[in-house]
C-alpha cells in the first residue's frame, strides 16, 4: 500500500506548514486505502458463510440416493431428489433447444447479413430489453401461452419460460462472438470468390464457435438456477415425470418448497439440493470462462 | 471454341439460387423481436379486465382481498421501491469500494484476483440459495439487531405522566423506521440480502468505468503531486462517475425484478408498514406467491401487477442503458 | 492455361479495360472519368499519394467494393471485352477469375493446406488428388514450397510475416485466376521479404496479368511494365514505366516522382 510521506523538514522549508499539510494528506490517504481494502475483504465473509453452510448442512445427505430416489413425504426421512435433478436438466434442455437456434441465427443475421437494417437494430434493442425483464415475467408469459391454453402445468411450459430467459444471453454473446472474428478473414474469403453462406459456414462460424459455446454455457447456468419462471409453469411433483406434459419437479423449486417446511430433514435436503445446484452452476460458469480465455 | 470465347463464357457462368440460410436467419431475427411483442401482448391482454375494472385506482389502493375481488397494489409498489432503494443504499458504497480496490493496486494481484473471483461467485449463486441462506443466517442476525434497534430508537426513554402511567418516547423518524415488533422476515432482512445480490452488478460495471479512465488523466493528477486518493476522488472517480451511475441504475433495475430471495425473506404482507422491521411485500413476490393458485379476477389483477412490474423495470433499465452508452461516448475522445 | 508462350508483350493490350468510370462512396466522388487499357501478362503499377483512388480502382476490378454500403458507379470495366457489372455475371465467379492479395496478409486460422484449397473447395472440388496437385503447384508458384512442404497441415498462423504474404499469393493463384490484383503487398513486410515477393512478381507475370498498387516508386520501377499515376481520383498519366519515370509528360507526375509532394 501507499507509504506515509517521510518527514524531511529541510525540503519543505519554503512554505509555512507545508510539511504538516503533507503529513495530513498522507495520513488521510492511508486511512482511505485501509477503509477501501477492509470493505473489499468484508465481501469475503458472506460468501464464505454461504459456502460453509452449503458444505456443513448439505454434505451429510449427499449420496447416490439423491439421484435415484424421490422426495420423502412431509415429516418423513430418507429419499432423494432424482426427479428434481432430471426435471431441471430436461427443462433447461427444452429451453436451450428453443432459444439457442433463434439466438444464434439472429446474431448471424444482425452481424453477417444485415447489420444496418432496421430489423438488426430492433433485434439489438429487443435483446437488451429482454435482459432486463424480471425472470418471474418469463413465468407469467409461459403461463399465459402454455398453461392457460393447455389447461395444466407441464415441463413444456417450464421449458418455454426458461427459453425466454436464456434467449437474450445467447443472442448477445453470439453477437460478441461473431464480432470477434477478424474482418480480414471475411475479406479473404470473399476475395477468393466465396458466397456469403460459404464464408459464414467455412470461416466465420468455426472461428466464433468457442465464444458462442461460452454463451450457451452461461445461459445454461442461469437457467438451471432460476426458480421464479418455474413456479407456476412446471409447478412441482413428488414423482418421476412420465411425460413432458405434466407438472415437473426441479431443483430450484424443490429448494424453495423445502426451505419453508418446518421439518429438519426437509430443510437439510434443501441444503443438499442447494449444494448440488451451486456446484453445477459454478462448474458451468468456470468451464465457460476457461473456454473463452483459451480462445483469446 | 477459341480461347477468347471460352474465356468470356467462363466469366458469365452460374446463376445462384436464393440464399436459404439468409431467409432462415431473417426468420430467427424476426422471431426474436416478435417474442418481446408477444410477451407484452399476453400480459396486456391478461391484465385488461383488471385494468378495465380498477383503472388507475389499482396503483393507489391498498386493499388486496381475493374473496371480495378487491385488489390494489400500492403496498407492493412501495415495497418494491423501498426494498430496492435500501439495497442500493447498502450495495453502492460497498460495490464502489470493491470496484476501486480492483482497479487500483493496494494489495498484490493474487489478492485482487481472489476478491474478483469472490464477487463473480456471488453473482452466480441462484436466488433461491440466497433465500435459504438468508433464512438461516440473516434472519437471526436481523432479529438481534431489531431488538436492539427497537430498544435504542423506539423505546429510547420513558416518562412518567401525572397519572403514574409510563409512556415511552423514541427518536423521531428512527422510531417509525424501527417500530416493534422486530420480526425476522422483514423489509430489512430482504433488503440486506438483496444488497448482496446486486453488489456484483455495481462492482462489475463500475470497475469497467474506472479502468476505462484514460491513463493520461491519471498520470496528470500524479504528476501534479496528488496522493493516490486525491487522484481517485478528484479525477478518476468524477470521470468514471457516469458509468458508476449507470451501474447503480442497472443494479436498481435488477433489484426490483428480483423475486425468490425477497419472497422468502420479506414476509409477504399486504399491509403497508413504515417500519423496516415489519414484513412487507413486493410486486415480484406477490406474483410468486399467488399466481399458482389464483383464478378469475385475481389472475387478471396479478397480470396487471406484472404489467406494472415490467413497466417499472423496463423504464429503469432503459435509463441505465442510456447513461451507460453516454459514458462510452464520453471517454472515447480522450487518449 | 493458355497455350501461347510469346515474348515480353504476349497478349491482348485490352485484356482489362476501364471506360468512363466514375465511382462514389455515397455522395462523395472518389474516381473521375477513368479510362485505361491494361494489357495481358504484364505488370501494371498504380502509383500516387494517399487517398488518390488507386486502391479504390483496384478493388473495383473484382467488385470488392460492393461489400461496402452506399457505393455507386457509372461507366464500365471489362474483362476480355465483357462488362464485369453485367447482370449475367455472378460476382463470385468473377472473383475466382480476378484474384486479390491484400496489404496485410490474412491467412485463415486453418492449416496451410486448407488455406490454399479453400478456393477450390468452395467451388465444389474435393478430390484429394486435385487438391494435392493444386497445393504443390500454388506453393511452387509462390516460391514457398520448400519452406512449407513439411508443414502443410500445421497452422498457417505459425509462418513469418513474409511467408504469410506468400501464402496469400499462393492461395490466390490456386484459383488459377486470369488477373492478380495486389494492394500494396509489400508495405507490411521487411526488406528481405519484400525482395522475395518482387522476384515472385517477375515470375508470376509469365502466367498472370498483374495489377499492383504501390507506394514505393522504386518498387514500381523494378517490377512493372506500365505505370499509371493517379491524383485526387483522376488518372493523370499512364504509360510504359520507363517513360513515366524518365520523361513524364505531365508536370504533376514529375512533381510526384521527384518527391515534391505525396
Amino acid at each position: 500500500m501507499d507509504p506515509i510521506a517521510s518527514h524531511a523538514p529541510d525540503f519543505f522549508r519554503d512554505e509555512k506548514g507545508e510539511s504538516a499539510k503533507l503529513m495530513g494528506r498522507s495520513l488521510r490517504n492511508r486511512a482511505l486505502s485501509t477503509l477501501c481494502v477492509a470493505l473489499s475483504l468484508l465481501t469475503l465473509i458472506p460468501l464464505l458463510s454461504i459456502i460453509v453452510l452449503l458444505l456443513q448442512k448439505g454434505l451429510p445427505l449427499l449420496s447416490w440416493r439423491i439421484f435415484t430416489e424421490l422426495p420423502p413425504a412431509a415429516g418423513m426421512v430418507g429419499g432423494g431428489f432424482g426427479n428434481a435433478i432430471r426435471g431441471t436438466l430436461v427443462m433447461v434442455g427444452l429451453g436451450l433447444a428453443m432459444s439457442a437456434p433463434i439466438g444464434m441465427l439472429s446474431a448471424i443475421y444482425i452481424i453477417e447479413y444485415g447489420p444496418v437494417t432496421r430489423l438488426a437494430q430492433s433485434v439489438r434493442i429487443v435483446a437488451k430489453l429482454l435482459t432486463g425483464i424480471p425472470s418471474i415475467i418469463c413465468g407469467v408469459f409461459a403461463f399465459a401461452i402454455v398453461v392457460a391454453t393447455t389447461g395444466g402445468f407441464s415441463a413444456w411450459a417450464g421449458g418455454v419460460a426458461l427459453a425466454v430467459l436464456m434467449l437474450p444471453t445467447i443472442l448477445l454473446t453470439s453477437e460478441q462472438a461473431l464480432l470477434g472474428v477478424q474482418t480480414a478473414y471475411r475479406e479473404a474469403s470473399y476475395g477468393l470468390g466465396a458466397t456469403k453462406f460459404q464464408t459464414i459456414v467455412r470461416v466465420v462460424l468455426p472461428d466464433a464457435l468457442p465464444a458462442m459455446m461460452t454463451g450457451v454455457m452461461l445461459a445454461v447456468a442461469r437457467g438451471a438456477g432460476e426458480t421464479a419462471p418455474l413456479l407456476f409453469t412446471a409447478l412441482f411433483s413428488q414423482f418421476w415425470a412420465k411425460s413432458l406434459s405434466e407438472p415437473t419437479a426441479s431443483l430450484s423449486v424443490l429448494i424453495y418448497n423445502f426451505s419453508t417446511y418446518p421439518y429438519p430433514h426437509q430443510t437439510q435436503m434443501a441444503w443438499t439440493a442447494s449444494l448440488v445446484l451451486v456446484a453445477f452452476v459454478t462448474l458451468a460458469n468456470v468451464t465457460a470462462q476457461l473456454v473463452f480465455s483459451k480462445r483469446s | 471454341m477459341s480461347q477468347q470465347d471460352s474465356d468470356s463464357q467462363a466469366i458469365a457462368d452460374l446463376r445462384l439460387g436464393p440464399d436459404y440460410f439468409h431467409i432462415l436467419c431473417w426468420v430467427a431475427a424476426a422471431a426474436a423481436v416478435a417474442t418481446l411483442g408477444w410477451i407484452i401482448f399476453e400480459i396486456l391482454s391478461g391484465a385488461w379486465p383488471a385494468m378495465h375494472k380498477f383503472g388507475f385506482g389499482f396503483l393507489t389502493s391498498s386493499a388486496w382481498v381475493p374473496n371480495r375481488e378487491n385488489f390494489g397494489v400500492f403496498p407492493f409498489i412501495i415495497g418494491t421501491i423501498a426494498s430496492s432503494a435500501i439495497a442500493i443504499l447498502f450495495a453502492f458504497p460497498l460495490g464502489l469500494a470493491i470496484a476501486i480496490f480492483l482497479s487500483e493496486n493496494f494489495l498484490p494481484l493474487p489478492v485482487r484476483e481472489a476478491v474478483r473471483f469472490v464477487v463473480e461467485m456471488l453473482a452466480a449463486i441462484p436466488s433461491v440459495v440466497y433465500g435459504l441462506w438468508g433464512i438461516f443466517v440473516v434472519i437471526p442476525l436481523i432479529k438481534i439487531f431489531g431488538t436492539w434497534a427497537v430498544a435504542t430508537f423506539h423505546n429510547t426513554w420513558t416518562t412518567v405522566g401525572p397519572d403514574g402511567l409510563e409512556t415511552t418516547h423514541g427518536i423521531p423518524v428512527l422510531e417509525t423506521l424501527f417500530a416493534p415488533p422486530a420480526y425476522g422476515n422483514s423489509m430489512l432482512t430482504a433488503s440486506v440480502v438483496l444488497a448482496l445480490m446486486i453488489l456484483p452488478t455495481i462492482t462489475a460495471i463500475s470497475r469497467n468505468s474506472l479502468t476505462a479512465v484514460p491513463k493520461t488523466l491519471r498520470e496528470g493528477a500524479y504528476a501534479l503531486g496528488a496522493t493516490r486518493w486525491e487522484a481517485i476522488l478528484g479525477v478518476i472517480l468524477p470521470t468514471a462517475a457516469p458509468g458508476v451511475v449507470a451501474a447503480t441504475i442497472l443494479a436498481l433495475g435488477r433489484a426490483m425484478g428480483e423475486t425468490m430471495a425477497v419472497a422468502m425473506l420479506i414476509g409477504n404482507s399486504s399491509r403497508l408498514s413504515w417500519s423496516l422491521l415489519s414484513p412487507g411485500g413486493t410486486l415480484a413476490g406477490l406474483l410468486a406467491n399467488q399466481f399458482g393458485e389464483a383464478d378469475g379476477m385475481q389472475v387478471h389483477s396479478l397480470m396487471f401487477a406484472a404489467l406494472i412490474l415490467v413497466v417499472i423495470t423496463l423504464f429503469v433499465n432503459l435509463i441505465g442503458e442510456a447513461v451507460l452508452r453516454h459514458t462510452q461516448n464520453q471517454t472515447a475522445g480522450i487518449r | 492455361m493458355t497455350d501461347d508462350l510469346n515474348g515480353p508483350s504476349p497478349g491482348r493490350p485490352d485484356f482489362l479495360t476501364v471506360r468512363d468510370f466514375d465511382f462514389f462512396y455515397g455522395k462523395k466522388q472518389a474516381l473521375f472519368d477513368i479510362n485505361m487499357d491494361i494489357p495481358e501478362k504484364q505488370v501494371t503499377a498504380f502509383i500516387g499519394p494517399s487517398g488518390c483512388g488507386k486502391s479504390t480502382l483496384l478493388r473495383n476490378f473484382n467488385r470488392m467494393n460492393e461489400l461496402i454500403d452506399g457505393i455507386n458507379h457509372t461507366g464500365d470495366i471489362r474483362l476480355l471485352g465483357q462488362s464485369i457489372f453485367d447482370k449475367s455475371v455472378e460476382v463470385i465467379a468473377l472473383r475466382r477469375r480476378i484474384g486479390i492479395v491484400f496489404q496485410k496478409s490474412n491467412p485463415f486460422p486453418k492449416s496451410i493446406y486448407e488455406n490454399i484449397v479453400y478456393g477450390l473447395r468452395i467451388s465444389g472440388e474435393n478430390r484429394k488428388s486435385v487438391l494435392d496437385e493444386a497445393v504443390e503447384r500454388s506453393l511452387r508458384g509462390a516460391a514457398l514450397w520448400d519452406e512449407a512442404k513439411d508443414r502443410l497441415h500445421e497452422s498457417a498462423l505459425g509462418l513469418s510475416g513474409g511467408q504469410m504474404q506468400r501464402l496469400c499469393i499462393a492461395r490466390a493463384i490456386a484459383n488459377q485466376p486470369k488477373v492478380l490484383l495486389m494492394d500494396e503487398p509489400c508495405s507490411a513486410l521487411d526488406p528481405i521479404a519484400t525482395v522475395k515477393v518482387e522476384e515472385l512478381i517477375h515470375e508470376l507475370k509469365q502466367e498472370f496479368t498483374i495489377v499492383i498498387v504501390t507506394h514505393n516508386m522504386q518498387q514500381a520501377t523494378r517490377c512493372s511494365d506500365r505505370t499509371a499515376f493517379f491524383y485526387l481520383g483522376k488518372l493523370i498519366e499512364y504509360a510504359e514505366t520507363q517513360k513515366i519515370f524518365s520523361n513524364p509528360a505531365q508536370k504533376q507526375t514529375e512533381d510526384y516522382i521527384t518527391g515534391r509532394f505525396g
